[in-house]
């Protein structure tokens, strides 16, 4: 019983890091309010789906060594399908002989099959390839559905598309950007708890074996590739929900959105915050995020320091922002 | 399809592919001897465009602005490579990945603080513009011919090097297998220099050509980056020759794509095509590894 | 000739030779034996400048070669003939020979040096093949092709990694009686093989190295006159 007891602790101490991100989160509105200074909602948002979005990458990227660039548009599909049906509804013109919809909760898991087939069909291909040309091969498939969403000219093509509806969640309406923000908070914690249930799991074994010496895993007599590819679409699918949330919290999707820029600035957002932790990309986030507010507040260059800073993180800080605030993990 | 049509297809996907070519020679050729993935290859063909634009205003005179122009992008990519780059040869891809984006952040914003957001015009001489007819009912711009013709030139001059000069050997040597070139007594860093180099100025040329036609200013360098990628990824990584004719196909492919098909899959033919060619060869058409 | 002092090299974290010592004379050849995994290649890497030094010295004519580049390591007159060949597959056969073609440095005293046409001599089999690419060869060709390669640097040392490594009887014998031709034209050769009949045949003196240390130095007949050493360094 004690021996039981002791493990639930040790258990429930491995989610405390995620717990306490997620109560400092739930914070925030409180905050702003206080501060009575609305943009921080908006902000922090953001944060909170890049942050979501750049979790969903390095579950691939920090556990199974795998460099994508093409998560922007996997959240980009996960975006544009919720745009997409809200448009049908709002014109009430049938898509492939369905009615359109502005019920996010008909939206989400149609978004969701999307980005999960798209993940599958660019997986396929680009996981039988290894190192450089896997981040070449996403690199592209990333340009391919940047240019898919610009030829779109139903929806906008290169403008993008306003969501025109009124978005509901069956008959509930979100009404404020808090309660939207702390429904964001709220599927992000799902997805960090989730994320560290797989990573323990036997499968989240196998798949960092497979990154640290794949032949070996081999020659254990697993197939390394079913694995890669599983991981591959839970990862996208996570990109495509913080998507689909993203469209949501804006009423507006733009190819912008898809752009192979904002592919590397997830990469980034990982590695400031720590690819070896599930919730690294959180913090990089919330610094990225503040950083680009700040910065492009100051200069209308904020790129040039943000680059600087790039180029520094890697030459100085290898395990990202986590290290700072937790001290190394051991490996 | 109208025969005139096909003629004026085939030269701009013909002339798309040169300049493809222009852009990948140098990154397939680092890429196989250092297995340095570098982003930052694309600022080098923006800053090819406003070097020549800038030189060309300054000294009246077209050509020796070209020659400037191409010595300041070789000179831009010495000291990228020497100030860091070079730290980066045995890193991580990740950790290439970052630094070289870090590297497109900074030159598309130095770039902005130079010479500022609007475009910048850059003239080319009277007596190559206009047009002159190719075949009948087909005029087609002197200036794009000039780009068509250049191109070829270099690539051929490019190919003989690689393919049967000393130098050529080394290179090639080098890119299959870096350490074994060295053990054989080859200065693989001195080579790479060079390479890097002349990749630079090789970019800075398909820049400073494709500015008139395009426009001058700053990200135009990513696009043309990415393209670059999948010409190497199908030519195969290290080879020139791979480089060359995946380039031809990838700019005759897509001129054609977008002629021919719906503009939503126009504009995807040729990814679709890397991925067909990498589904059936995951290591590109000729690739220098074996 | 090649002295090697009491050195430690290894990879990243695993040191692999703890002070190791070797010596070779002008003309001689010397082997280097042991099982798999004692640190044989590792030792060739450290010569020729590709695995890192910790500490010790390397001393060729004089010159000091530790921690020199290896292509500098290379003209100083060291010829590799790697483990697994690593003929460049993407250069013709002509080619992975030209690339390495170096004038020898003191041309005084010297016998006429190599060229694409001596080393066509020497391996007519290639000869048949000049156009082929590197890849299109057999094992035995292609190890012809590896020992052409490092021949066409003149060098003064030519070092063999795993010479008849994997290679049919017959293509041995060829490549056992070639080296014999070239130690009679007084090149000094360091050798790694496990055919140990062929090598006490050639070879001058022996090295057997055991998890990357030294055990034992001497030559032909005192290393033949004790079977239980070989039966235990080598397990044969």
């Amino acid at each position: 019983m004690d021996k039981f007891v002791r493990s639930w602790l040790a258990e429930l101490k491995s989610y405390a890091a995620i717990f306490a991100l997620v109560a400092v989160l739930a914070c925030v509105p409180i905050v702003a309010q206080l501060l009575d200074n609305p943009f921080l909602i908006r902000l922090l948002t953001r944060a909170v789906l890049l942050g979501m979005a750049a979790v969903g990458l390095n579950f691939i990227l920090g556990f199974g060594g795998l460099l994508s660039l093409m998560h922007a548009s996997l959240f980009g599909i996960g975006a544009y399908v919720v745009a997409i049906l809200a448009w049908h509804d709002f014109n009430m013109e049938p898509v492939l002989g369905f009615s359109g919809t502005s019920n996010v909760l008909i939206a989400l898991p149609v978004a969701l099959l999307c980005v999960g087939l798209a993940a599958m069909t660019t997986g396929v291909i680009a996981l039988r390839t290894m190192g450089a040309y896997f981040i070449m091969i996403t690199l592209a498939f990333n340009q391919m559905l940047y240019y898919f969403s610009i030829s779109l000219q139903t929806y906008g093509g290169g403008d993008g598309l306003q969501i025109l509806s009124t978005l509901t969640f069956n008959h509930f309406v979100i009404t404020s950007r808090a309660q939207f923000y702390w429904l964001c908070v709220a599927v992000l914690g799902t997805v960090l708890i989730v994320m560290h249930k797989i990573i323990k799991s036997r499968f989240g074994m196998i798949l960092q074996a497979c990154a640290q010496n794949e032949r070996r895993v081999k020659a254990l007599g697993f197939a390394p590739l079913p694995y890669k590819l599983v991981a591959f679409v839970i990862s996208g699918l996570i990109a495509g929900l913080a998507g689909a949330l993203w469209a949501v919290g804006q009423g507006f999707v733009s190819p912008a959105d898809l752009s192979w820029m904002r592919s590397a600035d997830l990469v980034v957002i990982a590695v400031l915050g720590g690819t070896g932790r599930v919730y690294g990309p959180v913090l990089g986030a919330i610094v990225f995020v503040v950083l680009e507010s700040v910065l492009s507040g100051l200069t209308p260059y904020w790129q040039l320091p943000l680059g600087l800073i790039v180029i520094g993180i890697v030459v100085f800080l290898k395990g990202g922002l986590a290290d700072l605030f937790v001290g190394r993990r051991h490996a | 399809m109208t025969p005139v049509l096909w003629v004026e297809q085939t030269l701009n996907g013909v002339q798309l592919g040169v300049m493809l070519f222009l852009m990948s020679a140098g990154l397939t050729l680092v890429f196989g001897i250092m297995n340095l993935i570098n982003l930052a290859h694309g600022s080098l063909y923006m800053a090819g465009a406003f070097f020549a634009a800038t030189f060309t205003l300054w000294t009246g005179n077209f050509f020796l602005a070209l020659l400037l122009a191409l010595a300041a992008s070789a000179l831009l990519g010495v000291v990228m490579e020497y100030s860091v780059l070079r730290r980066f040869y045995g890193r991580s891809h990740l950790d290439q990945v970052l630094v070289t984006f870090g590297l497109i952040l900074v030159v598309n914003d130095v770039t902005r603080l130079i010479w500022g957001v609007v475009p910048v015009p850059f003239g080319i001489p009277t007596f190559l513009s206009g047009s002159v007819f190719v075949m009948p009912g087909l005029p087609y711009p002197i200036f794009r011919l000039a780009v068509l013709a250049v191109g070829l030139l270099v690539a051929l001059g490019l190919f003989l090097i690689v393919a049967h000069t000393r130098v050529g050997m080394w290179i090639r040597a080098g890119a299959s297998d870096r350490v074994m070139a060295g053990a054989l007594g080859v200065d693989v860093p001195l080579i790479f220099s060079i390479v890097f180099a002349a990749g630079a100025a090789l970019a800075g040329l398909a820049g400073l050509m494709a500015g008139p036609i395009t426009a001058v200013q700053v990200g135009m360098g990513e696009p043309v980056l990415i393209l670059a990628l999948v010409v190497i990824v199908v030519g195969g990584i290290g080879s020139i020759r791979g480089a060359f004719i995946a380039a031809l196909l990838i700019g005759v492919a897509d001129t054609f794509g977008r002629v021919l098909l719906p503009p939503a899959l126009g504009s995807m033919v040729i990814f679709i095509l890397m991925a067909a060619i990498l589904a059936w060869r995951p290591r590109g058409l000729f690739s220098a590894h074996g | 000739m090649l002295d090697v002092k009491n050195i430690h090299a290894g990879y990243d974290q695993a040191e692999v030779l703890f002070g190791v010592s070797l010596h070779i004379h002008e003309g001689e050849v010397v082997t280097l034996l042991g099982r798999n995994g004692m640190g044989k290649s590792t030792l060739v890497g450290a010569i020729m400048g590709i695995v890192p030094m910790r500490a010790g010295e390397i001393v060729f004519d004089g010159t000091r070669l530790d921690g020199q580049p290896s292509h500098a390591i290379a003209r100083c007159g060291l010829g590799l003939v790697p483990e697994g060949r690593r003929i460049f597959p993407n250069l013709s056969v002509r080619e992975n020979l030209l690339m390495a073609e170096r004038l020898p440095r003191a041309v005084a005293g010297q016998c006429e040096h190599w060229t694409l046409e001596r080393v066509v001599d020497f391996f007519p089999r290639l000869g048949e093949r000049l156009n082929n690419n590197g890849t299109q060869l057999s094992g035995g060709e292609q190890q012809m092709l590896a020992i052409g390669r490092a021949l066409m640097t003149n060098p003064r040392l030519l070092i063999l990694d795993e010479a008849t490594e994997g290679l049919a009887p017959v293509i041995c014998d060829v490549i056992w009686s070639r080296l014999a031709t070239l130690k009679r034209a007084g090149l000094s050769i360091l050798i790694i093989d496990k055919d140990l009949d062929a090598l006490t045949g050639l070879a001058d003196r022996h090295y057997i190295i055991e998890k990357g240390e030294m055990v034992w130095e001497g030559d032909t007949a005192t290393l033949l006159s004790d079977p239980d050493r070989c039966e235990r360094f080598l397990g044969v």
